[in-house]
């Protein structure tokens, strides 16, 4: 037997990132197990829902939770259910594009407000010290009260855009703080030293490298996105009619007869509820599992 | 028996001595209620909203009015008694004598020849939204100060309601030849009431006028204003904060005050003077297309939509252009007959669908523009996307706030497919109505753009007409070819639900939330 066959290295086996994170933050497990539940049930909305969400039954108006209606009906006679899942379709794609959007943006700005330092830093986060002043349902508010409506694909960009710009300055700050420490760092001066364009560097060398922040945030900002967008149509701003929107569904009639049909505003409320404290568990638990100094 | 007769007679006396008493107008105290929003000025003659009569009516006087309580009769306010020419084409009024303006100058016919003139010719500078209703007038005259005489170029057959519409605030001639936008900024007036302060965002206040004309009145010291709308007014009056809210109330609201309230709720209800309408834009492809436009209107269930959203909307009735129930208007035997109200609603879409395809416009999609004040307009907008769904035309609804929505509507070249629009009077009177159907050119209150002389000819004709008969055989013809055109469609009409606190007394209600708002006959208990 010779020495180099006694001596057997034995490679720790290593589970599936996802496994891990299961086991590790259990809570943000569950919190995109509903996430993924609620993007299926979106996604195969007409396949998962008995009722048209659109279709009005006067002969059933006001109806309570039953087996015919799971989530009674509305003043309009609509199926509650049918509504929600419809309205997780409305939820996910205003939240998901208005933080992609807003994070996005906010995060480029971020690298180039740290790369360039100086008064061009200065005067970018002046501009995002001003909108940072305006609560979020404030400056979404305005930005949406300006631009109105402008539907493409079904989808009311402004809306996206009205929701996305309060996010902007939020993460503009954080990743600015991780690009800040990534700027000091010898390789992008090598990368300088080069002669790499500052477009290069940036984009190349800079961004990938404060992906971890700016996903963490684009993943919280989701849940602050569908809160904003059901706020905003719950103020008449956002979607609307017969578009089924949860914010919309806790608006309108339903101020009206919640008394009559309190299932009208408790089904459209825990839909809200439940997606948010989703997406803040995932986004939280997201935060540690990607901090290297929380890892164990 | 002598006995009995005497006890029979001393209880008569007695319980008419308790109903006098219980029903006599008790003096003082300061009336609190809700307005929904506030005006932009304070001139009646360029308003045309709730918002504005409702806290600045009591200030002012009006020649003739309604009497709310035997709504639609006129009486006098200014005037005192009047005469109409048999050839209708002279108005001559006996004005009040002895009435002051709140700055202490005294009122005269040159008051009213002032604010005739500038409401039918207002001066640079100056709106008037009543122009046209006044066009017949030919000149006004003053042969004394307690006489005025209009002289019409034609007979008009509205032209004594007209005298007694709410818009026409009587402004003092002197104020308006020192300037006549005095009453954009100014409120200074005949009425019951002195202005106190408008604090914007809050509240209107109102004072009583000592030297107001008529004896004994008002009876209040004063009113209070507030500005609020939606969950907060329902709370407030609900609460007994305020005691009413003159514009109307949805019956969910209505079940909810009334549930509150109990005892101290008094409920009125009323027709309405005020109905959806759907214009399209006929300048824009493809409702140009009267087959297109002709199947939105056919496949619309109005019937079955009044029975449904009279639960959970301020609508009730189906009507033509004219209210149902207004004795001129179209009876429910005849209404059925016209296209888009036969009660086979499968036979209408089936035509409806026969339309579009004969018209290349099987799988229409448009926008439907609308106004994002949610009673009615957001119901009875659900209700027309669902009816047009059911034969296939895909609608997106656009939902705006009041001024993008109306100048969506007004602007030169408008670029809305389809918008909801009201039509709000303050009376039930075809000259106001018909409006909204005349050609783009003779009415500004026409967003559609269609021109159509044969509907003009036939306004012209009824308007001047003062036999009844011939005038509601004009009328027919007129809903006939309006109906089968569909340049501007009714939906459902309004049914007003009023609810005020039972302490409130001597208020009202009538077809029209701009009638009767003087506050004069008001009184709290």
């Amino acid at each position: 037997m010779s020495i180099a066959s006694a001596i057997t290295y034995k490679i720790p086996r290593r589970r599936h990132p996802a496994v891990q994170f299961m086991l590790h933050q259990p809570l943000g497990a569950a919190g995109l197990l509903f996430i993924v539940a609620m993007a299926f049930a979106a996604i195969f909305a007409p396949w998962v829902t008995p009722y048209d969400p659109l279709t009005v039954d006067y002969a059933g108006m006001l109806a309570a939770p039953s087996w015919q209606h799971w989530m009674g009906t509305d003043s309009f006679g609509r199926d509650v259910f049918s509504r929600i899942i419809y309205g997780a379709r409305t939820a996910l794609a205003v939240g998901f594009l208005a933080s992609l959007a807003g994070s996005t943006l906010g995060a480029i700005i971020g690298v180039i407000s740290a790369y360039f330092g100086g008064k061009i830093d200065l005067l970018i986060q002046g501009i995002m010290d001003v909108l940072l002043s305006f609560p979020i349902i404030v400056l979404a508010l305005v930005v949406v009260a300006m631009l109105g409506q402008k539907i493409i694909l079904g989808v009311d960009v402004n809306l996206i855009i009205a929701i996305g710009i309060p996010m902007v300055p939020r993460v503009s700050r954080v990743v600015r703080a991780s690009a800040l420490a990534i700027r000091e760092l010898p390789y992008i001066d090598a990368a300088r030293a080069a002669g790499f364009s500052n477009t290069r560097i940036i984009f190349r060398h800079m961004v990938p490298n404060v992906v971890a922040p700016y996903l963490i945030m684009l993943t919280a900002y989701v849940a602050q996105a569908i809160l904003s967008e059901a706020s905003l149509s719950f103020l008449g701003l956002g979607v609307t009619e017969p578009t089924a929107s949860w914010g919309l569904m806790l608006s309108g009639s339903a101020a009206d007869f919640y008394q009559q049909a309190p299932w009208m505003i408790v089904f459209p409320g825990l839909a809200i509820s439940l997606a948010v404290f989703a997406f803040n568990l995932f986004g939280d638990s997201l935060r540690d599992w990607l901090d290297p100094k929380i890892k164990i | 028996m002598k006995t009995l007769r005497v006890f029979a007679g001393f209880l008569l006396a007695l319980l008419s001595i308790c109903a006098w008493s219980a029903a006599a107008p008790v003096d003082g105290g300061v009336l609190k209620f809700a307005v929904g929003a506030e005006p932009p000025n304070y001139d009646c003659h360029a308003q045309s909203s709730f918002a504005f009569i409702h806290p600045v009516r009591p200030h002012y006087s009006t020649l003739l009015k309604f009497d709310a309580a035997n709504y639609p009769k006129i009486i006098g306010d200014l005037a005192d008694s009047w005469t109409v020419a048999k050839d209708g084409l002279t108005y001559t009024f006996k004005l009040r004598k002895g009435v002051k303006f709140h700055d202490g100058s005294t009122f005269s016919s040159e008051d009213i020849k002032a604010t005739y003139e500038r409401i039918r010719k207002p001066p640079p500078g100056v709106l008037s939204l009543r122009e046209e209703g006044y066009a017949d007038i030919s000149g006004i005259e003053t042969p004394d100060p307690s006489t005025v005489v209009f002289r019409l170029k034609k007979p008009n057959a509205s032209m004594l309601a007209n005298f007694a519409s709410p818009w026409d605030c009587v402004y003092s001639a002197a104020k308006l030849k020192q300037d006549p936008r005095f009453p954009e900024r100014n409120i200074m007036g005949t009425g019951p009431f002195t202005f106190v302060e408008h604090v914007a965002g809050s509240h209107w206040t109102g004072k009583k006028f000592d030297g107001y004309f008529e004896k004994g009145k008002p009876h209040l010291n004063g009113y209070i204003a507030l500005f609020v709308a939606g969950a907060p007014m329902v709370n407030a009056l609900a609460a007994g904060e305020i005691m009413a809210e003159f514009r109307g109330h949805s019956p969910a609201d209505r079940d909810r005050l009334v549930k509150a309230l109990g005892d101290r709720a008094v409920v009125q209800e009323s027709p309405w003077v005020c109905s959806l309408v759907v214009t399209f834009n006929t300048k824009k492809k493809p409702f140009d297309d009267q087959r297109v436009r002709k199947a939105l209107s056919l496949s619309i269930d109005r019937w079955g939509g009044a029975q449904a959203l009279q639960k959970i909307a301020l609508v009730r009735h189906v009507g033509g252009l004219l209210r149902p129930g207004y004795d001129l208007a179209l009876s429910e035997a005849d209404l059925v007959k016209m296209p888009g109200f036969s009660k086979d609603i499968s036979t209408s879409r089936a035509e409806a669908k026969k339309l579009l395809a004969d018209a290349g416009q099987p799988n229409l999609t448009f926008t439907l523009t609308n106004r994002n004040v949610p009673m009615p307009y957001t119901p009875v907008g659900v209700f027309l996307i669902d009816q047009w769904r059911q034969i296939g035309v895909n609608v997106r609804h656009e939902q705006l706030e009041t001024k993008l929505y109306l100048a969506a509507q007004q602007k030169d070249s408008p670029t809305f497919d389809a918008a909801v629009d009201f039509n709000c009077d303050y009376m039930d009177e075809a000259n106001l109505q018909l409006q909204k159907y005349l050609s783009h050119d003779k009415s500004a209150i026409n967003y559609a753009g269609q021109t159509d002389r044969v509907l003009d000819d036939l306004y012209d004709k009824q308007s001047g007409e003062l036999d009844r008969k011939k005038r509601i055989g004009l009328l027919r013809e007129f809903e006939k070819r309006a109906l089968e055109q569909n340049y501007t469609i009714p939906t459902i009409w309004w049914h007003r639900i009023v609810i005020t606190n039972s302490k409130l007394k001597g208020w009202h209600i009538t077809p029209s939330h701009y009638v009767g708002q003087d506050l004069a006959d008001v009184w709290l208990d």
